[in-house]
Parts: C-alpha cells; structure tokens; sequence
C-alpha cells in the first residue's frame, strides 16, 4: 500500500499543476466560438431576416417609418450565430466574448436605430409591401403593417392580407 | 488575532447551493466543470454544500418553471442571511426560448432577487468562474449594453418619436 502511495506522488509530481491561473490571466477560446453578438447599425437594412430565424426571438424589430428600431434582448440569447448566416450585409456577427457577467440585467439589453429611407446604393425606396410585411405573424415585426405607410413616406398601397394558397383548387361551376 | 485572520481567509468563502429549476442539465455540468482541478474555483473558497442553511449563495440554473417557483423562494427563505443569488444560463437570466411560453416565469429574478447574472447557453465554465469573481471583486465588469444608432445628421430624432408614442409598442 505504501507502494501505491508512492506511485501515485510521483505520478502527481510528474503532472505538475493543471489548475488555469483565469480570471487573472486570459485564456484563447477555440476557433469558430461563437460569443455575444455585435452589430454594426452603418450596414444594416432592417431586412428581418435575423429577427425572423432567432430562435429565443431575442432580436426585436419595430418598424416605425423612416427609422427602424432593433432591440437585441441578449439576456435569453442562446448564441446560436443563426443571425450571423442570416444576414446578407454582415451587420451582425459573434464575437469571442464569453465574460458577460454582470450583476446589472440592463447590461444585457441593446438598442440600435437604422435610418431606412432609402438604398444607400440605388437611392430608391425600399418595397413596401413584401413578403416579410404580408406574414401573417406581427411578433417579430413590430406594429405590423399598415402601420409604417401612415405618413405617406412610402409609395401608398393598400396593405394586401396574407392569404396562402388554397390547398384543394376549387373546381368551377 | 486568530478572529482577524479566520475573517481574512473565510470572510469571502461563498458557499453555494446548486439548485435546477428546469434546466436541461446543460449548465448543471458546466457548473460541475468548475468545481474540478482545471477551473478550480475552490481556490476562491467556494464549495457546494447539501443544504441551503449551510449556504451563502444560491446557484439557480433553468428557466423557473410554474410548478418549481413556490419551492425556489422556499430555498431562498431558508438560506440565512447575507446571501445572494446567481443565475447561471440564458434560462435562469431571461427565460432563454422559453420565456413566454405558458408554464415558464421566464428567469429566477421573476420569484428571487438576483445578484449576478451568468448568461450563456450552458455559459463557458470561464464564464462562470469570471461571475464568481466579479461577485467576489477580483476582476471588473466587462460587458456593457450596446446603443449605436444610424441617422442622418439633422434628423429631428426624438421629435419623430414622438408619433408612435400612441402605438403600441413590441415588449418582446
């Protein structure tokens, strides 16, 4: 037994010290980690598309005319990047953050205002009446349409009702 | 002398109890992972303990289910004080994809005041061993919120605001 004892002290010292020396020196994550989002609100057109694939629907858009209003909830962000994909101008991105304790719940709460009059590379309005403004659900596009052509900044048309397809096509009399 | 030195070793050993209000086991190891010799956050004087009358600090990870909140404030009420509470998670901190969902109350500080949120879905164990340390001081607050607008110079922001103060707004 005083045998095994030895063997394993010397396996002990042979081992050194494993213990990480972290919250006073830094520490690399892997590559491709995926940490608190950024967001840059110079690129981003307020498309949707993050807001619409989130899966904790942390990322919240209120459509309000010339001016969307993005609000990134971070405190139930699962870090999934999906936005990341998503998004067709990179105005979203992980970053290799990991250290978002905080004691303070505001902390976790992001706002951002993107300007959304026009294309900054054609000049001309964005389409009004698409596919994102028909979907039937307003969760995750703020006051829903209608709403955003009030003041006539948009080219005035007639909010369409989203109406899908009929499944069984009707047969003519 | 023995009452100072005692008071400078133990005077910040927060003991924790580990309580799962719903978690899917994801952050219960990770926070298992900091107990071992690689993120060895003993040597902060921090162990868990069996019971929450021995504890300093509540450990809640999960989103606080309907059925579970009555007996996480009895967890609470029975912890002597000082203490505080950590969530660890996004479920504990906001709900994570749960939060409005029907049994769900959508974060521990919903039924307990909350002293240090951990979020991350499960939060890296350096994740949690940096909110162990801020909870004790040793290193400064990191994060902040992000406010970035994009605007053009001269636009009458707040005076544009002002119309959709009468809209409802998306809380969620």
């Amino acid at each position: 037994m005083f045998k095994a004892k030895l063997k394993e002290a010397v396996i002990c010292f042979g081992a050194g010290r494993v213990t990480l020396d972290y919250p006073f020196e830094p520490v690399k994550v892997p590559p491709k980690f995926r940490g608190k989002i950024e967001f840059d609100p110079r690129k981003c057109i307020a498309c949707g598309g993050c807001a619409n694939v989130c899966p904790p629907r942390c990322i919240v858009i209120e459509d309000m005319g010339e001016v969307a209003k993005l609000t990134f909830h971070l405190d139930r962000c699962i870090q999934c990047a999906r936005c990341y994909e998503v998004c067709p101008e990179d105005a979203i991105w992980p970053t290799e953050q990991f250290e978002t304790a905080t004691p303070d719940k505001n902390d976790l709460k992001s706002e951002m205002m993107v300007w959304m009059s026009s294309c900054q590379r054609c000049g001309r309005c964005f389409e009004y009446d698409n596919a994102i403004d028909r979907f039937p659900s307003k969760r995750w596009r703020g006051r829903g349409p209608g709403e955003a052509n009030k003041h006539g900044i948009f080219p005035t048309k007639p909010p369409i009702a989203f109406r899908p397809p009929p499944l069984v096509r009707e047969e003519e009399p | 002398m023995p009452f100072g030195l005692c008071k400078k070793m133990f005077g910040k050993s927060l003991w924790l109890f580990h309580t799962n209000c719903g978690a899917c086991n994801g952050c219960d190891i990770e926070v298992i992972d900091v107990l071992t010799p690689y993120y060895d956050v003993e040597r902060f004087g921090m162990k868990l303990v069996g019971s929450p009358r021995h504890a300093d600090a509540l450990v809640v990870s999960g989103s606080v289910s309907r059925q579970v909140a009555p007996a996480l404030r009895r967890l609470y009420e029975a912890t002597p004080d000082p203490k505080i509470v950590i969530a660890v998670g996004s479920c504990a901190v906001g709900g994570n994809i749960w939060f409005d969902t029907y049994n769900i109350l959508g974060g521990a500080d919903k039924v307990v005041p909350v002293a240090m949120y951990i979020p991350g879905c499960p939060p890296r164990p350096e994740a949690i061993v940096y909110g162990a340390a801020l909870a004790l001081g040793l290193v400064p607050k990191k994060v902040a919120a992000q406010h970035e607008n994009h605007i053009p110079p001269g636009f009458d922001l707040d005076g544009y605001l002002e119309q959709w103060k009468d809209v409802p707004a998306v809380t969620r």
